[in-house]
């Protein structure tokens, strides 16, 4: 039975409703975490800006589009499928296609004030784009960000062509509506993901005329050890790797795409090789003809809700921004548990480990039950998540980006397409006016502060911005805390019809 | 004796790379001094890279922080030509806003003896406010309109005021202590890496955190931070030409009140964002956004301006002003300290009145007269036990 329980219908209209845990995210980690707090009894809600469950990593289409097997396109569905039908009868509340674009704590002095004293108002604006613009708000005693990750874009001249697109973004095309980017798709970057969107392409009809990677993949062979902890997806990626030989897609190690080249379109790509530092070795350009571009450099953690509320983070091996969490996946703010790619990009089998053990935390915190013994199950699930982080870090050790790859971007290269933003104006204001890091790099240029808000060039900006210049002999500086507030835009007339603080006049 | 690091050594060290610092290091490089800017963080990474960018004289009341706001808007206009184009220098004017009657008549007592101190005040009439607004809210009382008042995107002045100042800027270093000679006279500082600055005049420039470098220097400056949001709605075409705000904002910036304050202050930008400042509230230095206070200000702001009610909002912000008791900057030489300076506790006005204080400080530095009454900005104003020996 519920602690607590939610709204009973007859509450008047408005009101907010409370939960015992708020989940925001819907993806194998917020799942994971939604069905274990539920299947102990907690009231749950799980928003998510989906209109359905499963996040980028199990993305399916929709009911409508008849697609007889989503599962030919995942790894794992049968783990999510099992989830889903959990959730299903767990009682918890799913709220689709809702947008959380802020989390506020509340007073201690609430009455049914949670985890720590504390007590949280969930934000969200609602509608397939949060168009809609219904807002929504949703109390918890805890709050699980299960936020996921973004895709890490570096520019390179060209990139801004129709037909360039993320490579996240073309697997998520081809999981929601398979529909395929092009019939000819070069794929690029950086990371394991490159491989399962070049198997999805040529899965799903298309050529893949290059497989440019521009890690060796010897990073991987520095820890066999660890590496033989993960012998599963090895096996999976040699598969994947044989398949995409066998339908002639052609793999470039070492080599990234320097160049896009087109009118209207994309029509071709430079591919170089790259040294060490990811430099393109000059002589070693060749162009590939092509229609379409995913390009991806791994991804990065989606933060925005936790750093706002000031919640601890550290730098990845990778050189990205992810949230410290302790084994019960707490953060640093009493109350925020979080699980999944926001604590470091490590997968939906990672995810969904972290999920679970955070699920059985926070029910476990507000039921009061000691934690001093774990069970069997959490014992197991701590082994499994130190493996799969170990495994994790090793990969992100492999597929860091290399200092040189500025070396392919030239002055007038765009890195924030939303502000117009180049190349050349970041590294002034780096050399010329002391900006060290994103935040400063973004006041001076306006790189970042456009549409997208730096969710695009973000990464990017911040490997330019912390490449020299001025005052260099200095750094590093501190990694000022990127807050990003609100997670998603707001129209004016939501906030000021938000409920009034009764404790303020 | 010989210096180890003569390089090392300059005229003066200004500690903090904000607007005040950058002031500071102009003029006192247009003096004649050499100058080392310090910093623990990047260039305008604290209060400065956190505001609007206020050059105001229509908020303040006649007395010091007027006659400093004066003396800053000609400088401002000397500086413009130079920063015009690179840190968006907007000569824009402010329209401050009257609802009803009742508040038009004390706008207009304020705007008189504002005006006999040397400020331009127009008063428009209600049913002219849509020849200078034209997106404005109907049925409004009236306004003053106050063309001396502009707007600058700070980071920008800062950073392109410290590199035409051609200081030596040292970021990412933070000052642990400050170095003093047997007399007690400054000498220098050193900083976390263990490096040894030399100089005989160190500037407090270090804004919210001016009270703590302070204590560092063995003195005292109650400077206290008070936070304010600011919202950055999308870009936009050209709805607000003027920096409007309400006519109670004067009151909030005068107040002593901890609670939270909202008077939106609405404002277009050259890059098309409109910016909507500006609460103030003591609750020190948390960063945590406010729901209430992005109500307020979104609330005051869609009835100034009902055409952005369906705007969206792409950022909401927090900064912390640094202010002193009685919400006037310390400005000038601590005695308590011989060699060491104070350049902080501007409040929200820091920007617009950032050069004349770096005039004023660069005037102590020389010695020569500061041409302002500075009584009111002596550091030491809050040691009752100092202020007959200086007075």
């Amino acid at each position: 039975m519920p602690l607590s329980t939610p709204n009973d219908p007859g509450a008047p209209a408005g009101r907010t409703e409370s939960y015992d845990l708020v989940v925001v995210g819907a993806g194998p980690a917020g799942l994971a975490g939604a069905v274990a707090a539920a299947e102990r009894g907690l009231s749950v809600a799980l928003l998510d800006g989906d209109a359905q469950l499963g996040g980028q990593f199990y993305r399916h289409p929709a009911p409508g589009l008849g697609a007889a097997a989503p599962e030919a396109l995942h790894h794992g569905w049968a783990a999510f499928d099992a989830l889903r039908r959990r959730w299903e009868g767990s009682g918890g509340v799913h709220l689709p296609q809702h947008h959380v674009w802020t989390v506020a704590g509340e007073r201690a002095a609430t009455p049914g004030a949670g985890a720590d004293g504390a007590s949280w108002v969930v934000h969200a604006v609602t509608g397939p784009d949060g168009d809609d613009e219904r807002s929504v708000a949703v109390r918890g005693r805890a709050v699980l960000l299960a936020t996921g990750a973004a895709e890490r874009h570096l520019p390179f001249p060209g990139w801004t062509l129709p037909g360039v697109i993320g490579a996240g973004g073309a697997q998520a095309m081809l999981k929601s509506g398979l529909v395929l980017p092009g019939g000819r798709v070069v794929v690029a970057g950086s990371g394991p993901l490159l491989l399962a969107v070049a198997s999805s392409m040529v899965t799903a009809g298309a050529r893949v005329p290059a497989l440019v990677e521009a890690s060796g993949y010897l990073g991987y062979a520095r820890r066999p050890d660890v590496l033989a902890t993960g012998p599963g997806k090895l096996v999976e990626a040699a598969g994947l790797v044989t398949r995409l030989l066998g339908r002639g897609a052609r793999p470039y190690p070492r080599h990234a795409v320097v160049r896009a080249h087109g009118t209207e379109r994309v029509e071709a790509v430079t591919v170089a090789r790259l040294d060490g530092d990811w430099r393109p070795v000059p002589g070693t350009e060749r162009r590939v003809p092509c229609d379409a571009v995913a390009v991806g450099h791994g991804l990065v953690p989606r933060i925005d809700l936790a750093t706002a509320l000031g919640c601890e983070t550290r730098r990845t091996v990778d050189g990205a921004v992810a949230l410290v969490v302790d084994p019960a996946q707490r953060t640093s703010v009493p109350g925020l548990w979080s699980a999944g790619e926001t604590a470091g990009v490590g997968g939906a089998l990672l995810a969904m480990t972290e999920g679970e053990l955070a699920g059985t935390a926070v029910a476990a915190r507000l039921r009061g039950v000691s934690v001093a013994r774990p069970s069997a199950r959490t014992r197991s699930l701590l082994r499994t998540r130190a493996r799969l982080r170990a495994f994790a870090d090793l990969m992100a050790a492999a597929h860091r980006p290399g200092d040189g790859w500025p070396a392919w971007l030239d002055d007038d290269t765009e890195v924030c397409r939303c502000e117009e933003v180049t190349a050349g104006r970041i590294g002034e204001a780096v050399e010329d006016l002391g900006a060290g890091d994103a935040r400063t790099v973004k006041l001076l240029t306006r790189a970042g502060m456009g549409w997208c808000q730096g969710r695009v060039c973000g990464p990017a900006v911040a490997c330019l911005a912390t490449r020299g210049g001025r005052g260099a002999e200095q750094r590093p500086l501190p990694a000022s805390p990127e807050r990003r507030s609100p997670a998603v835009p707001v129209r004016l007339s939501t906030l000021a019809a938000l409920d009034p603080d009764p404790g303020e006049d | 004796m010989p210096t180890r690091h003569p390089t090392a050594a300059s005229d003066v060290i200004v500690v903090g790379a904000g607007m005040i610092g950058a002031a500071c290091a102009y003029y006192a490089s247009r003096a004649g001094l050499s100058v080392t800017v310090l910093d623990r963080g990047p260039v305008a990474g604290g209060t400065t890279g956190a505001g609007e960018g206020n050059l105001l004289v229509s908020d303040k009341e006649p007395g010091p922080e007027l006659d400093l706001a004066l003396l800053s808007h000609r400088l401002w206009l000397e500086l413009a030509p130079a920063l015009r184009a690179e840190a968006e220098f907007e000569p824009k004017g402010g329209l401050v806003v009257a609802s009803d009657e009742t508040r038009l008549d004390a706008l207009r007592r304020f705007a008189k003896a504002q005006g006999d101190a040397g400020v331009v005040t127009v008063e428009i009439p209600g049913d002219r406010l849509h020849d200078l607004e034209p997106r404005l809210a109907e049925g409004l009382a009236g306004a003053f309109h106050y063309p001396q008042d502009a707007q600058v995107q700070p980071a920008l002045a800062a950073s392109h005021l410290l590199r035409a100042a051609g200081a030596r800027l040292r970021l990412g270093e933070e000052v642990t202590a400050l170095l003093t000679g047997p007399d007690g006279a400054v000498r220098g500082v050193r900083t976390a890496n263990g490096s040894r600055l030399h100089a005989p005049r160190v500037v407090n420039a270090a804004g919210t955190w001016g009270g703590a470098f302070a204590r560092l220097a063995g003195t005292e400056l109650p400077v206290l931070p008070r936070r304010g949001f600011v919202l950055v709605t999308e870009p936009l075409p050209r709805l607000v030409r003027h920096k409007v705000y309400a006519a109670d904002y004067v009151a909030d910036v005068a107040s002593d009140s901890a609670a939270l304050q909202t008077s939106a202050v609405v404002e277009g930008t050259p890059a098309g964002p409109v910016l909507i400042g500006a609460t103030r509230e003591r609750v020190g230095f948390d960063r945590t956004p406010s729901t209430e206070a992005l109500r307020r200000l979104a609330l005051g702001a869609a009835r100034l301006f009902p055409v952005l009610a369906g705007v969206r909002v792409m950022r909401a912000y927090a900064g912390f002003r640094p202010y002193l008791p009685d919400h006037l900057p310390a400005i000038g030489p601590d005695p308590r300290v011989p060699g060491l300076l104070h350049a902080c506790g501007h409040e929200g006005a820091g920007i617009g009145l950032a050069p004349a204080t770096g005039l004023l400080v660069s005037r102590f530095l020389t010695g020569t007269a500061p041409g302002l009454d500075i009584r009111p900005f002596r550091p030491e104003r809050f040691s009752p036990e100092l202020l007959g020996e200086t007075a």
